[in-house]
């Protein structure tokens, strides 16, 4: 199948969706994967997130097929990822890695010709991006040679300078200084609007929290959560923080399904069971005195993020 | 964007290879090396030629003997270069300082020799034999007989019936199969491990998960093999035109179309000799991450050609005949050295020539399965060395 025919076909079937199918991963004993699912629809910047050897690496590694699942199929569009599907993804893996005595134009001419550009396209858009991340002074240097932060940069163009159809990330924030991380974000959020689906794990929950459009929480192998980041919010458990300044400590206690978790000064955050009732922690907080405040919160990525980890550490 | 086509992808591969190789410093510096060398070596050699005349200083009478002496002791194969001096005193003068080795001077029946401290025996021979000549002249005009009837009695020689008639070119084929086998030797052992380094840079630099995201182990590996095999087959081909051209200049070789041809079969051989160990290189340099490790994984490879090189050129320029050596330069691992020093020298029939290809070609096929094997299941983990065995899965 060309190309083009790929193209058309686009608009038919899943719409340019990198699909995370039931991927399965072992090394020796070591369960790296367990049906691992997750879409990454067309335009959508999804972030991936999970503790250290949480699997995220191995997913992306398969998902390039650098690394071989057990089981499970990654496609693109509805169909198998294969080679020629490959060449139109951008990836920037974990373990960053250019030819240290290659000249960074010379470099990213190179890997745009191995994408399938020919010459003139490869030369063209090597300086495009050069000039977009501020490079084009350095161009003729040596990779080795260029400060860290321009390596990363040119690592970055590396992944870009085919015009992907897909972007798969590992962990591209980390070790980015600010400007450097707002240089990425930018590039990130303009190729997601423009109908590429952009997958990349971070540790950063902020930024990943303003960014994403989706976000999927992995603990040991597995998806525990995936969905919108307000979606998330949403589904997390439901806290109140009442400001009472005449309530006495343990006034909650005996309201079904309420549970203290934290007081600052007059201000008491309680969590709500599923089911419990917002309006009878309130009336109770009335009983107290005057109320001057009453909010519903809902938790943050983090908070969400940092229940998934406990879970793990508990079980 | 169109499709890509594995030819062109490796050919992308390669082109990257060869080109930086061929800009790098260390190539164009050991290119002028090697031809330096050589350039030394004809200097060298032809400076001691030269110096190996015996240098004979004729005086008086004497001087009309250059002709005939010189052919007589270029028949008992000695060089003699002469030159006339002015008399007695003056030559004893140069014979003393050293710049002549023999003075001759006097009368020609009877002729004065000095030297320094003794007669290199050659020249005595012919010296004693030019005046004997004249002697018999002399006794002949003194009995009114022509000098001319002994001629036809003077001409008769002893003809031996040779067997194996000594090849006068030998000489110059031992140090032509001698610098082929070398040259070989070196380039094979260079551009071989060029290619061993190569993938460990790329498994170090980690650039290799970038590559083969997008393209096929067997694209990378093939594509590197003929990036650096075209760049050595370019220093091969320098080394080989500067050689030949070095040799005539200098006179030192006379046998051109011979050498030509033996330094055209001697850059297929060198194809022949990369593939075979850059596959196997390749492979061995694919299990390890960092270049300080290269060379524990390689030496079993590279002390392969070095054992082979050293007993085999030994044996054969000792005595080209030597049927170890032939055996040896049949064998894959040998071949590619042994085989075309062999050649140079003039001692390889056909049948052993087309046998050890055949052999060496059947060998490449198999080492470029097993090696390229090796290569894909081993190049992409990093970290500790991967053992032999699990990559052989
Ligand atoms: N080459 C490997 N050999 C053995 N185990 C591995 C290998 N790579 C990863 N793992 C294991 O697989 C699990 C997932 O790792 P990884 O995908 O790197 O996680 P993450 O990227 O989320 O930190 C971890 O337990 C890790 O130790
Ligand atoms: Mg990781």
């Amino acid at each position: 199948m060309t190309w083009n025919s790929l193209q058309e076909r686009k608009t038919a079937v899943a719409e340019g969706v990198l699909e995370i199918d039931r991927i399965s991963k072992r090394y020796g004993d070591v369960v790296a994967l367990r049906d691992m699912t997750f879409d990454v629809r067309a335009g959508e910047l999804f972030g991936f997130v999970g503790s250290n050897g949480a699997g995220k690496t191995t997913t992306m590694r398969i998902a390039l097929g650098v690394l071989a699942a057990d089981s499970g199929e990654v496609r693109w569009s509805g169909r198998p990822v294969d080679l020629e599907i490959r060449r139109h993804i951008g990836y920037m893996p974990e373990e960053r890695g250019l030819y240290p005595k290659m000249k960074a134009r010379d470099q990213l001419v190179y890997l745009a010709e191995l994408h399938g550009l020919s010459t003139s396209d490869a030369q063209r858009a090597a300086d495009s991006w050069l000039d977009r991340l501020g490079l084009t002074a350095r161009r003729d240097e040596e990779v080795q040679k260029l400060s860290l932060g321009n390596q990363q940069r040119v690592q970055l163009a590396a992944a870009l300078v085919h015009d992907p159809a897909v972007l798969v990330l590992d962990e591209p924030f980390s070790g980015l200084d600010p400007v450097a991380v707002d240089v990425m974000s930018e590039v990130l959020r303009e190729k997601a609007a423009s109908g590429v689906p952009v997958v990349f794990s971070s540790h950063q929950l902020d930024l990943v929290e303003r960014l994403c459009d989706r976000v999927g929480i992995i603990r040991s192998g597995q998806m525990v959560a995936c969905g919108g980041v307000g979606e998330l919010r949403e589904s997390g458990p439901l806290r109140l923080t009442v400001d009472a300044p005449r309530a006495q400590p343990g006034w909650t206690a005996g309201l079904a399904g309420v549970s203290e978790v934290g007081v600052h000064g007059t201000v008491t955050t309680v969590e709500l069971a599923e089911g419990a009732d917002d309006q009878e922690v309130l009336a109770a907080a009335l009983r107290t005195g005057p109320v001057r405040e009453f909010s519903r919160l809902r938790p943050t990525l983090t908070e969400l993020y940092r229940n998934v980890v406990s879970q793990e550490k508990a079980s | 964007m169109t499709t890509l086509s594995p030819t062109r992808t490796v050919g992308l591969v390669a082109r990257r290879e060869f080109t930086t190789r061929v800009r790098s410093k260390a190539f164009v510096l050991s290119t002028l090396l090697i031809i330096g060398l050589l350039a030394g070596y004809v200097l060298l050699f032809s400076f001691i030629g030269k110096s190996s005349a015996i240098k004979v200083g004729l005086a008086g009478q004497s001087t009309g003997i250059s002709a005939p002496l010189t052919a007589i002791t270029g028949k008992l194969g000695k060089e003699v270069q002469t030159t006339t001096v002015n008399d007695q005193n003056d030559g004893e003068q140069q014979v003393r300082s050293g710049k002549l080795d023999v003075l001759v001077s006097g009368a020609l029946d009877a002729p004065k020799v000095t030297v320094k401290s003794s007669l290199d025996p050659a020249l005595q021979q012919a010296l004693t034999e030019l005046v004997r000549q004249q002697a018999i002249q002399g006794a002949l005009a003194q009995n009114g007989l022509k000098p001319n009837v002994l001629d036809a009695a003077q001409s008769v020689t002893v003809r031996p019936k040779v067997l194996e008639p000594e090849d006068p070119e030998q000489g110059q084929k031992t140090v032509l199969a001698y610098i082929v086998g070398m040259v070989l030797f070196i380039s094979i052992q260079t551009f071989g491990v060029a290619v061993a380094q190569g993938v460990v840079e790329e498994k170090s630099s980690r650039v290799v998960e970038i590559l083969l995201a997008t393209i096929r182990p067997w694209q990378l590996l093939l594509g590197k093999v003929i990036g650096i095999g075209a760049s050595g087959l370019i220093q091969v081909l320098a080394i080989g035109v500067a050689g030949v051209a070095l040799g005539r200049a200098s006179g030192m070789l006379t046998l051109t179309d011979f050498a030509v041809g033996a330094v055209a079969s001697a850059v297929g051989w060198y194809l022949v000799g990369f593939f075979l160990y850059a596959v196997l290189l390749a492979a061995a340099g694919s299990l390890v991450s960092r270049q300080e490790e290269l060379q524990s994984v390689i030496t079993p490879v590279t002390l392969l050609p070095v054992l082979g090189f050293v007993v085999g050129i030994n044996l054969t320029l000792r005595n080209p005949a030597d049927p170890i050596s032939a055996v040896l330069s049949m064998v894959p691992f040998f071949t590619p050295t042994l085989m075309p020093a062999r050649i140079a020298l003039g001692v390889a029939p056909l049948w052993q020539v087309v046998l050890a290809l055949v052999l060496a070609v059947g060998c490449i096929a198999l080492f470029t399965w097993l090696g390229g094997k090796v290569y894909g299941n081993a190049v992409l983990r990093t970290g500790s060395r991967v053992k032999l065995r699990d990559a052989l899965r």
